[in-house]
């Protein structure tokens, strides 16, 4: 099959990002195909999360193009860029949850502000995004301080997923999560993507994640992405950070979790 | 499959056989679902435990807005009966809406609410537990305070020079410039006001004992603490509670570190050093603000202003005001390092902590100015 732009929800060229003198990405290509969740990896320090800063609109690249749905979105009018912003979730790292709202009134706020859905139909979504990412109809009531980590992340996923998005970019998922509610996270996570036919661009350290829910596996190193494709193929890929990664005692271990 | 982009919409027709149908067309996606909700809901009440069959064929499009819509829909008026069913649905619609229906229960919304006397009731006993036993610890924190300064007197190696020193720098004399202007203004003020007032009685001169009594007894140590509190008292309790969310305390604490020796000490002690200066430059520069006035619009010259100020100014006035400095900073720098210790959970919790900070040490600060004030008259100095 011969890939066309159009096959393509994320194009990023050429991106440079720098904080002050200290360049973090240089001449950095990546592109994400529709329909698969993508896992980026690479050392602490390498810009995983500026990657995806820059890609949804915090981070304004210092040279270089993002493309997301085939629209440039830096320097697109605010139009453009509202429709964009509608059409991809965030899950941040902590969650993000506003912390002065219940988790249910966290997720209705976007689609009162965005969809106009008031009253009962409001309360229906809140409701089926909750119960679609494993969280209690109680649950619904509770402020964001009386959740665990996990009920955290799974509350802010179902705020990203308000929107019905295609793209959903979820940071660091799994990380702080004990390694059953981990399972579950990538569990519910393919789920998703397959019932809702999402496109993923996840930020992870996780390698289980990498073996149990990603497509491809990006991997940053250098300050580009030296290698992309399926797991796979980046494992066999002869770049010292990538072998010490993957031959590791935590990546043997989770080849052989796979395996077995 | 179709892509026409056309809004939700459906038809209903009941069949001879009894059977209600509903045949959606269109775009069945969130942004459409507002408009055409109340009619479907209204169409499910009026039609509970009819047999239902949703025609599925005309939808281009489905998501979890229009699936949950049409779901509810369905659940709404069949009768689990087999006749009611979805028909005509493309595979991936079918799988989408097979996958919604276990998750249409709905959920809570809204924080529990208990009966509001109850809550009232509650909230009353719990601000005065709350504050009796804020009360305490404060006591006991400034307890703990006293002692380790005391264990310092003993040890004074143990002494942190080089916090001490940063802070005072932090809190004296980054916060010169602002003390002084305040100062400067406010005893331009009080001099003009008073101007006003003594010149319908001839007593213009009066004026310099106004201002030289009314700056340095109180204005100037006052002003000095108000900045101070708003200024310092504040930034202790952000910095020690954000260590303290943080947990940098904790790990203080089991490093061996005593928190109050390594962060309270050093804050308090350079906070008891500074203020008595600031309060110093804040009543001299009262008084340079009332001078001026006094020369500028009433043509009192400088040399007759310090004439008239030495002669009735006693300077008992001045220590009175300098007196009060140490102890109103013990309390802005107690106050406010205790409450960056009461910190908890949340940065929510940090900025109640800083506002109560400022609110109490300004209040202390106040309410000691008038016992201050009080005392001196008391034993007439």
């Amino acid at each position: 099959m011969i890939e066309t732009p159009d096959d393509y929800v994320i194009e990023v060229q050429g991106l440079r990002s720098q904080f002050g003198d200290h360049v973090v990405h240089d001449n950095l290509d990546l592109n994400v195909r529709r329909g698969e969740i993508i896992g980026v990896v690479g050392g602490s320090g390498t810009g995983k999360s500026v990657l995806m800063r820059s890609i949804i609109g915090l981070k304004h690249p210092d040279a270089g193009t993002v493309k997301v749905f085939g629209s440039e979105f830096y320097g697109a009018d605010e139009k453009t860029r509202l429709s964009i912003e509608r059409r991809w979730g965030v899950l941040f790292q902590g969650g993000a949850l506003f912390s002065s709202m219940t988790v249910a009134q966290n997720i209705m706020a976007p689609i009162r502000e965005h969809l106009g859905f008031e009253g009962e139909l409001a309360k229906d979504m809140a409701a089926l995004k909750i119960s679609m990412v494993g969280l209690r109809a109680e649950a619904g009531a509770n402020y964001p301080s009386e959740l665990s980590g996990g009920m955290k992340k799974r509350a802010g996923l179902a705020r990203a997923l308000a929107l019905d998005p295609e793209l959903v970019f979820l940071d660091e998922p799994t990380a702080g999560l004990d390694p059953i509610g981990a399972a579950k996270f990538d569990e519910l996570i393919v789920n998703l993507k397959e019932t809702l036919g999402l496109t993923v661009f996840m930020v992870t350290h996780d390698l289980d994640t990498l073996h149990a829910a990603c497509d491809r596996v990006a991997v940053l190193a250098e300050k580009r992405v030296i290698a992309v494709g399926s797991l796979d193929e980046v494992r066999r890929t002869d770049h010292p950070w990538i072998q010490e990664y993957f031959a590791g005692p935590r990546g043997r271990a989770a080849l052989a979790a796979k395996a077995s | 499959m179709t892509m026409t982009d056309s809004a939700a919409h459906f038809d209903i027709d009941l069949a001879s056989d009894g059977l209600l149908r509903l045949k959606a067309f269109g775009d069945w996606r969130a942004r459409y679902m507002k408009p055409i909700d109340a009619a479907l809901r209204d169409f499910a009440d009026d039609s509970v435990g009819r047999d239902i069959i949703i025609d599925m064929s005309g939808v281009a499009r489905l998501d979890t807005a229009g699936a949950m819509v049409l779901q509810r829909t369905f659940q709404a008026c069949q009768n689990r009966t087999v006749n009611s069913k979805f028909i005509g649905a493309h595979d991936a619609h079918a799988e989408l809406l097979r996958q919604i229906e276990s998750h249409l229960a709905p959920c809570h919304v809204e924080p529990f609410h208990r009966n509001a006397f109850l809550k009232m009731t509650e909230r009353l006993g719990e601000g005065v537990v709350n504050a009796t036993r804020a009360m305490l610890e404060l006591w006991d924190f400034i307890g703990h305070t006293l002692v380790s300064g005391a264990k310092l007197i003993v040890r004074p190696a143990r002494m942190r020079w080089r916090a001490t020193v940063h802070h005072m720098e932090e809190t004296g004399l980054d916060a010169m410039p602002i003390v002084g202007l305040m100062s400067f203004l406010i005893g331009a003020v009080i001099a003009f006001m008073g101007a006003k007032i003594l010149r319908l009685f001839n007593a213009e001169i009066l004026t310099v004992q106004l201002v030289g009594i009314a700056v340095l007894r109180e204005f100037g140590v006052l002003l000095a603490a108000i900045l101070v509190a708003g200024r310092s008292g504040s930034a202790f309790t952000a910095q020690i509670g954000s260590m303290k969310l943080r947990e940098e305390i904790d790990a203080m604490r089991v490093l061996g570190l005593e928190p109050i020796e390594v962060l309270v000490l050093p804050r308090v002690i350079a906070l008891i050093i500074m203020l008595p200066v600031l309060a110093f430059c804040a009543a001299m520069l009262g008084l340079v603000g009332g001078g001026l006035v006094s020369w500028l619009v009433m043509d009192i010259p400088p040399a007759l202003f310090m004439a008239q100020f030495e002669e009735n100014i006693g300077i008992n006035n001045f220590y009175v005001g300098l007196i009060k400095a140490p102890f109103f900073a013990f309390v802005i720098a107690v106050i406010g390092c205790f409450q960056g210790m009461e910190v908890e959970g949340s940065a929510e919790s940090l900025g109640q902590r800083t506002t109560l900070s400022v609110v109490q040490a300004l209040f202390l600060v106040i309410v000691m100015d008038a016992f201050f004030a009080m005392f001196f008259l008391e034993i007439d100095y």
